[in-house]
């Protein structure tokens, strides 16, 4: 069982410098292309993932967002009724998903979507050779393939968390609406009057953090990739697991640090 | 190709082990400027490691490996990859960036490590392309072609810089004889216009007689045999006997 549990840190502990190897590679091909006086990082390239990762994914998170709003709202509204609380179904909804479900559901929604494509396609490269050749071109093969698709899900993660909040409200103001009778002017008033600053830096620290953390393993699990096609699958579904678990730790450390710090 | 030439590669007593396994056991040999230098060998002992420890792509263990002078196993990445700047390489497999048109992987390196305009760059791809014949697939995707064109596509690809050396990965693997012609026809033509200094790996023996100025061969990880062409067909060592006799047969048959 020890022994077991030995295997286990060193294995993590090996992914984790092999993170840490990634991004400190990648920060040295970037300043290295700043001393050859050269953008790091193609314009188009960084488009097309941003289109790729934040446009693409638009669709996706707002049904998503928009059927949970509407089931959060509805089972609340049903448990609150009880103690004649229904009113409080607005304030608790919105507060929760700008703090909580928006983030978290966007950081899923992209570890699935995005992070897989992301894995996929850069093991394959690496399997295929381009990588190597990319390293062998002396064009830096991290700054190349690795930085665009990080800074795009990065800078996509918090416009689309926003989407996921206003859809999930959207759909909790339409279900009160329809069996609350909470109107829509009430609903908003009462999301106004309850969401405060601190509830909105929240939810966008917490998108940045889980854009990058998604980035980040899905780049890496791509990029240490070995095996063929069986390895661009295994590495794909860890890359999966692995962002999805990460996201939800995180978001628990950020949540207890936001409280106690931020009450 | 005379002894005076001055030397572009120089490898002095290369050892390589992945884990246990050693790979190349003190590799010397000496690649000068024009020289078309083919490295033969038995499936892996390691001919395409060599090509990626003279690209800088496996730091060995021991040795040294000189780039026109400069040891290239000690270079920071920017040194070093200036120096890859000089250096052309063309895959086994083209390795070519799926999802870029023929033109845009041509291209890439011009982009991505020179200060030319979009202009310069574009008669660069049109001139390179034209010179492995493959102007008309500029816009086309790698996976539309097939793999002799995609050989001759990564060849361009290695040219755009134009590099010193170009190294050759198992350039007619898998192609057909018309397309193995072409493409020793292009790699002569380099050596014959271009004046560019290749090693080529290869286990294809009438390729390899074809191109070479000087040969090498590869057995355990040391280097047998090296010399002319010549010494080759001469040589009475039992495995290169062995290797040669399948070229001979081939020669027979077609006398």
């Amino acid at each position: 069982m020890i022994a077991r549990l030995g295997k286990l840190a060193i294995a993590f502990l090996e992914e984790l410098s092999g993170l840490v190897w990634m991004l400190r590679e990648t920060g040295s091909e970037v300043t290295e292309s700043f001393e050859r006086r050269k953008a790091p990082l193609s314009r188009d390239q960084f488009f097309f993932q941003c289109n790729r990762a934040g446009v693409g994914s638009i669709l996706m998170v707002v049904l998503l967002s928009l059927f949970i709003g509407l089931t959060m709202a509805l089972l609340t509204g049903y448990q609150l009724e009880i103690f004649g609380l229904v009113t409080l179904v607005p304030a608790v909804v919105s507060v929760s998903f700008t703090r909580e479900m928006g983030p978290l559901f966007t950081g899923i929604v992209l570890a699935a979507r995005i992070g897989a494509a992301y894995t996929a396609e850069l093991g394959a490269m690496t399997a295929g050779g381009e990588v190597d050749a990319l390293e062998g071109m002396g064009i830096g093969a991290l700054r190349y393939l690795v930085t665009p698709r990080i800074l795009a899900i990065f800078c996509l993660t918090p416009c689309l968390s926003v989407i996921a909040v206003v859809s999930g409200i959207c759909g909790a103001a339409f279900i009160s609406d329809l069996l609350l009778h909470i109107s829509y002017g009430y609903f908003y008033d009462q999301v106004m009057t309850n969401l405060l600053v601190k509830d909105l830096m929240s939810g966008m620290v917490k998108s940045l953090l889980f854009g990058g953390i998604i980035g980040v393993i899905a780049c890496y699990k791509g990029i240490s990739m070995s095996g063929g096609a069986v390895g661009v699958g295994n590495a794909t579904t860890q890359s999966v697991v692995a962002s999805i678990c990460t996201v939800i730790a995180f978001d628990s450390i950020c949540n207890i640090i936001m409280i106690t710090f931020f009450p | 190709m005379s002894d005076e030439a001055r030397p572009v590669i120089e490898m002095r007593g290369v050892k390589l082990k992945f884990k246990d396994r050693v790979i190349l056991n003190g590799i010397d040999i000496i690649v000068r400027e024009q020289e078309t230098r083919v490295i033969m060998g038995v499936s892996g002992c390691g001919k395409s490691t060599l090509l990626g420890i003279l690209l800088g792509l496996l730091t060995p263990n021991e040795g040294t490996v000189d780039f026109k002078g400069e040891d290239m196993t000690h270079l920071k990445r920017r040194a070093l990859n200036e120096v890859r700047m000089n250096i052309g390489m063309v895959y086994q497999n083209a390795a070519l960036l799926s999802s870029l048109t023929i033109g845009e992987n041509v291209g890439l390196p011009l982009q991505e490590l020179t200060h030319k305009n979009a202009g310069e760059i574009e008669s660069i791809i049109s001139e390179k392309l034209e010179l492995v014949g493959l102007l008309d697939a500029k816009d086309e995707l790698p996976s539309e072609l097939s793999g002799g064109m995609q050989k001759r596509a990564g060849m361009a690809r290695a040219l755009a810089l134009n590099p010193e050396l170009v190294l050759f990965d198992e350039p007619t693997a898998g192609l057909d004889p018309i397309n193995s012609n072409l493409i020793n026809e292009l790699i002569i033509t380099l050596r014959d216009r271009e004046k560019v200094t290749s090693i080529i790996v290869t286990h294809e023996m009438e390729s390899a007689f074809a191109l070479a100025t000087q040969m090498a061969f590869l057995d355990e990880g040391r280097m047998i045999l090296t010399g002319t062409p010549d010494i080759f067909r001469n040589s009475e060592i039992p495995i290169i006997r062995k290797f040669l006799s399948s070229y001979s047969v081939h020669k027979i048959t077609e006398k």
